[in-house]
This record gives C-alpha cells, sequence and structure tokens, in this order.
C-alpha cells in the first residue's frame, strides 16, 4: 500500500489504566486495555475491528481519535502525527476525523435541538453560521434521511434509530475523511439495524469516507468492511481481508467467533463453539498466548511463549499453530 | 442524581410553575417572599417617616395611631426601620447567595470535570470548609475585614461557597460520562464550551433550587451577624440590628424585639417553602412518590 | 472494631492539620493590619512595631506557620493579648457550658425528631404528615436569637416559670438544669426540625425496601416491621445528620448564649472578636475544628456500630 493511499496508520498502540480499588487495603491492577495494536486503513477502505465485550475495542477507537493519550505507540493520519497534535494542528484533525457512538441516548445531549447540534460544530470550525449553517444542517438531515422538521425537535423526540441518524449527520458536518464507528448499530432493534447500515454504505460510497468499523458482530462486518482485524485481550490476533480471514480462519480464536455468529448461510456455519472457561480479563492475562486457557489446539509451548507475528498473503496471524 | 441531572429539556417551565403554585404551601411561601420583596422595593413610599429620624419624646412609644409599631430607643418609626431593613436582608442575602452560585458553582463544575487528583485536593478543601460552623466563619470574617454591606456579602458567600461546590460537582461526575461530551471533544469543542454549553444548563437547576434554600441561610446569617453588632454598621436600620438594641430594652419595651422577629421568619420561612417546594417540583423521584 | 477506629483516627490528621492550616491563613491572609487594627489609625510606628514583634507578625510566615502549627498540635493556644492569660485556660474554664448545652439540645432534638419524623412517614401525605413539614420548615426558619428571644419574652416575661439571667450559681445542679431548659430548647427545636425532615424520608425509603415488604407478606406484625425492622435501618441517616448538624449547632450556641447571658464559648469569641483579641480566635477556632473533626469521628463510629456493613 503506498504512502498516499494510506489514511490512517496505527502502530504499537497501547493504553493500560491503573484501578485502585477497595478500603482498607487498596489494590492496585493494571488493564492492558490495548497492548500494542496496529493497522493501516486506506483512503475510502472500510476496516473492520472485532472482539469481544471488553478485548480493548473502544479504547483503541479512542485513542486512534486522541480523545485519550495513550502510552504507547503512535497514530499517524494523513501524515500528521495525531499523539502529539496539539493547538490548531488537533483542530484540524477534529474536522478530518469522526466518531459515531454505540448508544444513540447518550451521545446526544438532551438539552439541545437537532439544529443546535449540527450547527454547533459548524460554528466551532468557521463552516458556516447562522442562515447558511441553517441550511448545511437541514441538508445533513436531509442526506441521512430525516426530515427538515427534525431541525427544531430534541432527541427525545425520536426513536433510536432516528437518534442514531442524527449523530451521523454531526458526524458529517464537518466534513471528515474517516469516521470511527464503534458499534453503530449494537444499540438498535434489529430491524433499524440493517437501515442505518446500509445508510453507512451509502455515504461511504457517495463521500469516499474511510471507515475504522467497531463491533463484536460478524455478519456486520463481514457485510460492511473489506479488510478486518481481530482482537483478543488488547491485541490484534489475526488480520486481512474479510473473505480470507471469514473464510479460512487461521487463527483459533477466529474460528470459535466465526462458529459463534450467527451467519445467515447454515453452509458455512460449522460446528457450534467450544467455549472451554471464561473469558479471561486484561487485567490479569494469562501468560504465554492470551488464548490458550480457551484453545482447542493449546500447546505447552502456547502456555509459555508469546506467539510472533506471522505475516501471510495479505493478511497475518499471531498464532503458534495456526490452521490452514 | 442521573435522572435529575439529565432530565428532558424544559420540563417546560410552565408546568413547572403550574405544579409549584398549585401546592398551597409553596403558594404560601411565594407570597410571603413577594411581601417582603414588595416592602423593601416600595420601602421609600410605605415607609410612613424618615428611619433615620430621632423624637426623644416619643422615644419607646408602644405600637398606637401615632407609630404604627411604635419607636425604639432613639424615638424612631418601627415600621419604617423594617421595611428600609427589608432592603439589607434581601440585597445581603441574594448577592451573597448569587456570587456563592457562581464560585461555588464553578468550582465544583471545575473540579468534577477535570476530576483525578486535582478533584480529591479541591473536594477535601472544601470539605474542610464545611465542616467549618458556618456561623463562626462568617462571624470571623466579619470581623477581620471590618463590617461594611460588601464585606459582608464576602463573608456570608465564603460559608456558602463549599455546599455549592458539593452540589454543583456531584451531577457533573454523571454528565461526563455521558458520550455527548466525548464527541464534542471528538468535534474540537473547547473544555470551556463544552462546560458552558452542554454542562452547565444541566445542573443550573439543582444550582437555583439549592440557591433558594440557602439563601434563606443567608437571611439568618445576615440577621445573626447584625444581632451579634457585626453587622452592617448603625444606624443602617437591619432587622437583626433592630433585635440587638431591642434586646437591651427587654424588660419594658418586648415589642421592639417581636416585630423584626417576625419580619425575619417571614422572609425565612417563606425562602423555605418555596426552596422545598421547588426541590418536590425538580426531583422526579419525589414527583414519583 | 478497634482497627476501624484507628483507622478513622490516622485518616481525621489530614484535616486536622488542613482545617490549622486554613485558620492560620485566614487570619493572615486577610487585608489588614491585625496591629492597626488592635491599636487603632493614630498608634505610633514605635508601638506598632513593639506589639508586631510581641505577635510575631514581623517574622517570615513560614516560621510563623511551623511556629503555629508545633504549638497547636502540643496544645499550646498561646496567650491572650487582651487578658493575658493563656488562651486554654480561658477556653477551658467555658467549653463544659458548651457542651452541656449542645448535648442536651441534641437530645431534645432527637428524642422530638425522631418520632415525629417516624410518626410523619406512617402517615405519609395525611394530615399529621403536611402539619410536621410545616413545623419542621418553621423550626428550620427561626434564626436561634430570635427562637430564644421569643421563648424569653413568653416564659420568662410573660409566664415567669424560668430566669431572664440564665448563668447558673456554681455547684447548684437542680439552678443550673432549670436555667439550662430555655437555651436547650431553642437550640433543640432547630436539632428537631432537621431530624424530623431526615427520619421521614429515610423511613420512607426503607420501608418501601424489599424485605420490609417480604416480612409484612409473611404477617410480621406491623409494629415489629416499624421499630426492629424499619427504624434501626432509617436511623442510619440520621446519625449522619446529627454529626453534621454539631457543625451548626456550635455556631447556633454562640447565639444562644448571648441571648440567655450564659458562659461559654459563645460569649468569649464575641469578646475575642469585638476586642480584635487575634491569639484568642486562632484558638478558639482550632478548638471548634478539633471538637467538629471529633464529633465526626464519633459519627463515624457510632455508624459502624449501627451499620454492620462498616465493620468488616
Ligand atoms: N477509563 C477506564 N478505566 C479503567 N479501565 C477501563 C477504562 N476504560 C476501559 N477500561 C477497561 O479496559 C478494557 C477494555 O475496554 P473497552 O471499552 O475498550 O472494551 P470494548 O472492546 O470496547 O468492549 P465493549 O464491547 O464492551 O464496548 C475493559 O476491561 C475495561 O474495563
Ligand atoms: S498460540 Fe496456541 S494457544 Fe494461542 S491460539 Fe495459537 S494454538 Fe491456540
Ligand atoms: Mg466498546
Amino acid at each position: 500500500m503506498s504512502a498516499s493511499h494510506t489514511l490512517l496508520e496505527v502502530r504499537d498502540l497501547a493504553k493500560h489504566f491503573t484501578v485502585t480499588k477497595g478500603f482498607p487495603r487498596p489494590v492496585t491492577t493494571t488493564v492492558r486495555a490495548v497492548d500494542g495494536v496496529g493497522f493501516v486503513v486506506a483512503r475510502g477502505e472500510a476496516f473492520g475491528l472485532v472482539g469481544e465485550s471488553g478485548c480493548g475495542k473502544s479504547t483503541a477507537a479512542r485513542a486512534v481519535l486522541g480523545l485519550i493519550p495513550p502510552d504507547a505507540g503512535h497514530v499517524r493520519f494523513a501524515e500528521i502525527d495525531v499523539t502529539g497534535a496539539r493547538g490548531s494542528m488537533l483542530q484540524q484533525l477534529r474536522r478530518r476525523m469522526q466518531i459515531v457512538f454505540q448508544d444513540p441516548y447518550s451521545s446526544l445531549n438532551p438539552r439541545r435541538t437537532i439544529g443546535q447540534a449540527l450547527t454547533e460544530p459548524l460554528g466551532v470550525h468557521g463552516l458556516a453560521r447562522g442562515r447558511a449553517a441553517r441550511e448545511r444542517a437541514i441538508a445533513l438531515l436531509e442526506e441521512v434521511g430525516l426530515p427538515p422538521s427534525a431541525y427544531d425537535r430534541h432527541p427525545h423526540e425520536f426513536s433510536g434509530g432516528q437518534r442514531q441518524r442524527v449523530g451521523i449527520a454531526r458526524a458529517l458536518s464537518v466534513e471528515p475523511e474517516l469516521i470511527v464507528a464503534d458499534e453503530p448499530v449494537s444499540a438498535l432493534d434489529v430491524s433499524v439495524q440493517a437501515q442505518v447500515l446500509l445508510l453507512l454504505k451509502d455515504l461511504q460510497t457517495r463521500r469516499g469516507l474511510a471507515f475504522v468499523f467497531v463491533s463484536h458482530d460478524l455478519g456486520v462486518v463481514r457485510w460492511f468492511c473489506s479488510r478486518v482485524a481481530v482482537m483478543y485481550l488488547g491485541r490484534i490476533v489475526e488480520t486481512g481481508s474479510v473473505s480470507s480471514v471469514f473464510g479460512a480462519p487461521r487463527h483459533p480464536y477466529t474460528r470459535m467467533l466465526r462458529d459463534a455468529s450467527p451467519i445467515p448461510d447454515p453452509a458455512i456455519r460449522g460446528q457450534l463453539p467450544r467455549i472451554v472457561g471464561e473469558i479471561p480479563s486484561a487485567a490479569n492475562p494469562p501468560a504465554g498466548c492470551h488464548f490458550h486457557p480457551r484453545c482447542p489446539r493449546a500447546s505447552d509451548l502456547c502456555r509459555t511463549a508469546f506467539p510472533e507475528w506471522r505475516a501471510d498473503g495479505d493478511g497475518a496471524v499471531a498464532c503458534h499453530h495456526p490452521e490452514d | 442524581m442521573t435522572d435529575v441531572a439529565l432530565s428532558e429539556p424544559r420540563s417546560s417551565w410552565r408546568v413547572m410553575a403550574g405544579r409549584l403554585l398549585s401546592d398551597p404551601v409553596t403558594l404560601a411561601g411565594v407570597i410571603l417572599c413577594a411581601i417582603v420583596l414588595a416592602g423593601a422595593l416600595l420601602a421609600p413610599w410605605l415607609a410612613p417617616r424618615d428611619p433615620l429620624e430621632q423624637n426623644i419624646i416619643d422615644r419607646l412609644a408602644g405600637p398606637g395611631s401615632e407609630y404604627l409599631l411604635g419607636t425604639d430607643q432613639f424615638g424612631r418609626d418601627v415600621l419604617s426601620r423594617l421595611l428600609w431593613g427589608a432592603r439589607i436582608s434581601l440585597l445581603v442575602s441574594f448577592l451573597s447567595i448569587a456570587s456563592a452560585v457562581v464560585v461555588g458553582g464553578a468550582i465544583g463544575m471545575v473540579s468534577g470535570y477535570i476530576g483525578g487528583r486535582f478533584d480529591l485536593v479541591t473536594m477535601q478543601v472544601m470539605d474542610v470548609l464545611l465542616s467549618f460552623p458556618s456561623l463562626i466563619l462568617g462571624m470571623i470574617m466579619v470581623a477581620l475585614l471590618g463590617s461594611s454591606v460588601t464585606n459582608l456579602i464576602i463573608a456570608i458567600s465564603l460559608t456558602a461557597i463549599a455546599p455549592f461546590a458539593r452540589i454543583a460537582r456531584a451531577p457533573v461526575l454523571v454528565i461526563k460520562e455521558r458520550a455527548f461530551i466525548e464527541a464534542g471533544r471528538a468535534l474540537g469543542f473547547s473544555h470551556l464550551r463544552i462546560l458552558l454549553v452542554h454542562v452547565l444548563p444541566n445542573i443550573v437547576t439543582d444550582l437555583l433550587v439549592m440557591g433558594t434554600l440557602w439563601m434563606a441561610t443567608a437571611v439568618r446569617t445576615e440577621a445573626s451577624l447584625s444581632f451579634i453588632g457585626l453587622g452592617v454598621k448603625p444606624p443602617t436600620p437591619t432587622w437583626g440590628g433592630m433585635m440587638r438594641d431591642g434586646f437591651e430594652n427587654i424588660l419594658d419595651s418586648a415589642w421592639l424585639c417581636i416585630w423584626p422577629g417576625l419580619a425575619i421568619l417571614v422572609l425565612v420561612l417563606g425562602l423555605n417553602l418555596v426552596g422545598d417546594g421547588l426541590c418536590d417540583v425538580t426531583d422526579p423521584k419525589a414527583n414519583a412518590q | 472494631m478497634i482497627a476501624f477506629i484507628i483507622r478513622r483516627l490516622l485518616a481525621s490528621i489530614p484535616t486536622l492539620l488542613a482545617v490549622l492550616t486554613l485558620v492560620f491563613l485566614l487570619v493572615r491572609v486577610v487585608p489588614g493590619d491585625p496591629a492597626i487594627a488592635i491599636l487603632g489609625d493614630r498608634a505610633t510606628p514605635e508601638t506598632l512595631a513593639a506589639l508586631r514583634a510581641e505577635l510575631g507578625l514581623d517574622r517570615w510566615i513560614g516560621a510563623q506557620y511551623f511556629d503555629f502549627l508545633g504549638h497547636a498540635i502540643l496544645g499550646d493556644l498561646g496567650t491572650s493579648m487582651v487578658t493575658h492569660r493563656p488562651v486554654w485556660t480561658e477556653i477551658a474554664e467555658a467549653l463544659p457550658h458548651t457542651i452541656v448545652l449542645t448535648l442536651a439540645a441534641m437530645a431534645i432534638g432527637c428524642l422530638i425528631g425522631i418520632p415525629a419524623g417516624v410518626w410523619a412517614a406512617l402517615n405519609r401525605n395525611g394530615p399529621v404528615d403536611v402539619l410536621t413539614r410545616l413545623l419542621s420548615l418553621l423550626g428550620l426558619s427561626f434564626p436561634v436569637f430570635v427562637s430564644g428571644i421569643f421563648l424569653l419574652i413568653v416564659f420568662a416575661l410573660q409566664l415567669h416559670l424560668f430566669p431572664v439571667i440564665g448563668n447558673p450559681r456554681p455547684g447548684d445542679w437542680i439552678d443550673g438544669l432549670h436555667k439550662l431548659v430555655l437555651p436547650a430548647v431553642t437550640l433543640g427545636v432547630v436539632m428537631a426540625a432537621y431530624v424530623v425532615r431526615v427520619t421521614r424520608s429515610s423511613m420512607l425509603q426503607v420501608l418501601g425496601e424489599d424485605y420490609i415488604r417480604t416480612a409484612r407478606a409473611k404477617g410480621v406484625p406491623r409494629r415489629a416491621i416499624i421499630w426492629r425492622h424499619g427504624l434501626s435501618n432509617a436511623l442510619i441517616p440520621v446519625v449522619t445528620v446529627v454529626g453534621l448538624y454539631v457543625g451548626i449547632l456550635i455556631g447556633n450556641s454562640v447565639l444562644t448564649e448571648i441571648v440567655f447571658n450564659r458562659p461559654g464559648l459563645g460569649k468569649v469569641i464575641v469578646s475575642a472578636l469585638t476586642k480584635r483579641d487575634y491569639t484568642m480566635l486562632q484558638g478558639m477556632m482550632v478548638i471548634y475544628c478539633f471538637l467538629i473533626v471529633v464529633v465526626n469521628l464519633i459519627t463515624d463510629i457510632s455508624y459502624g456500630f449501627i451499620d454492620p456493613r462498616v465493620k468488616q
């Protein structure tokens, strides 16, 4: 992938949280929420980030946007260092990448009208004011499939799906090149999910947007993304094109995820997953390969040594005994 | 707290005002406050005499047709002094609580928003302030600063800053975790904008309700300081000062204590009733009960 | 339990230090030169300088601070600038009177407030409840010097049931008790008003909890539910409020002591204020803060006794 083609480059990203709990004897634990994550997203590409709950997807997404400072690694957006950006440089970056949140209820300020939510960013970035801002906001509403009358209403007058459309319109208001969508449909009714996904897909092609699409739903990622990275306990364990990763998973965890996810076509659905043990916590990951307590292929090597990356074809996998 | 802080917008002020005034107890409070406010505003027209004018011949005259509520030891008209005294009470209590709301609210809001160690230290300091008896703090501040209306306002507001910092902080801790705050940051909004546009409107109601209740406390504190002799300097009429003068003549002219005492009571009770009613109306939990 | 008490004791040390620092700053940072405040504008530069030296005001502020802190920790609060007696002696003479008054007021407050609060909760929205709400708001609205003077007018001047002057004859405890009634009621009524409100709301909350409903469904008698299950749990927040209220009580005791002309910290602090006795004031503040820290400690510990979860 050539440099000019690359929009976002994440390398060795790490974010650890220390949590102190308990009185009289407080115990401090370090949660390695993100522990050395790297990936590249091309312009206009939809890149998926999948993994179980708590594996660090949201943390990675927030660090990519510079909303939390990472402990290590770096993020480059269009050749600009996101982690070191300050002032006007940061302000410019904020305009070029945006986020869509999972929860359409908490992502809109209940006291502000939809119009205020959409015009505020326009004002802050000096894109439009007054009447021009209003016109742009109404155009945005139309683009996401909401009537102009939504402009003067408050969020509580809308359904979850409609609110999510407002959230998307707000992200679009500053005309970003990249949208980080953190589980944008998983809080919505199944019937609404498809509509919102179609909207996002439509925007991607029409506006040439790049996406980092965070999800735990393989079906959705499979449909939406062209490339994907699978995360487990703060690390990426397998990456590659959607067809190769999900078509022929090489990492046992990827296989488990795929087999567990309801894929409409029964032909490609394998046997039920072997759930062995609980999901280990990122606060106390097991030694060696983090996945070994649940892995059907685990060997003694897996219990002691951490598997290195192995590139193969357009993808890569971190496993001592990958499937073929 | 979560629900209070993020209750849907404008639970319609009109609906709230309607509910407020439909409660007879709250309505009574509104009326009591209105009476005092009217007395203070209209003092120049309502007062039968100059509150400072001394008629030595008529000193300590009992209530009657000449002097409706009697005269004090200098022969000054008690009714006129009461009306003018209402101005000091309202002015000092309102301005001191208004500044405590602004300063305390800002401290609590910023402290909760920043969080971490800064928050810990700030709140520790506030707790220390909070644990100090506010009347004594007020007494000491006035004694050290000297008693003028401005210093009185500063002293009383100082005693109320800590509670408002606490009141403002609690909902901020909840609000700042909501995604719309992070959305604002992602959109490049400054912290100041996030605080003023997105956090403040969500806590303003709490602050106003507590402000009303605390104004009642401020009226009491101002009167108490004047009673001790640390309030606005004589001969300016203040209710606490009138009680102080009356107390010196309590054996033969008890009414000199009764009128200003009742005046203080009317204002404080009125404010408490309104504040209590506001609490009920704005707290969804209480409404549900 | 002992470990818990020790832990709380240790935890109150930083608070106490912070309070001492605040007291020190309050007295110094406030604009105005104490020496001028004491001697007046017309004092000569020589006498001013002499007074500053006597007060230690001419030294570096840090040295003053550590000096103050060190002495305060050792219990040495200095000498009064007016009476030239040790501050501690003056305070020790007055303190017992204030403590007796405060304890009596707390007792009255709880004896009236808790049963009334329970009664109101059991008759929610009924006439008793509304009446209690009104009365408690009325109680909260009285500045204590007003209620004190009103009580004085009614019970001492009109009915002659109690003496006007509250200074008890030393050694005569019946006389002491007699003269304590009005001041203690004055203070206790405000306290009762607070206690009623907290008891009511906490009782209402407890009565709505599942285990009470279960007990009721099981046929446990109503009386047992209220007293054994309800009240013991409802009292937890009440204890906190009583503890918090002690600060207000101490402040209000100043006014009560003035109105009833009783000896106590109130009279000491007012005379220190009017005479600008800075060392005395500083000492008083230290004592007040110390009292409050101690009360908070007691509150926490009694909390531990009532609420079994805290002990573990
Ligand atoms: N601010 C924080 N402080 C402490 N721990 C945190 C914080 N934020 C996240 N974590 C922890 O980091 C880990 C990863 O969290 P993250 O939200 O990134 O996971 P996720 O993959 O997005 O999960 P989900 O699918 O539930 O959204 C979790 O164990 C979480 O508890
Ligand atoms: S490294 Fe070993 S334990 Fe880890 S996934 Fe591969 S086979 Fe399983
Ligand atoms: Mg997440």
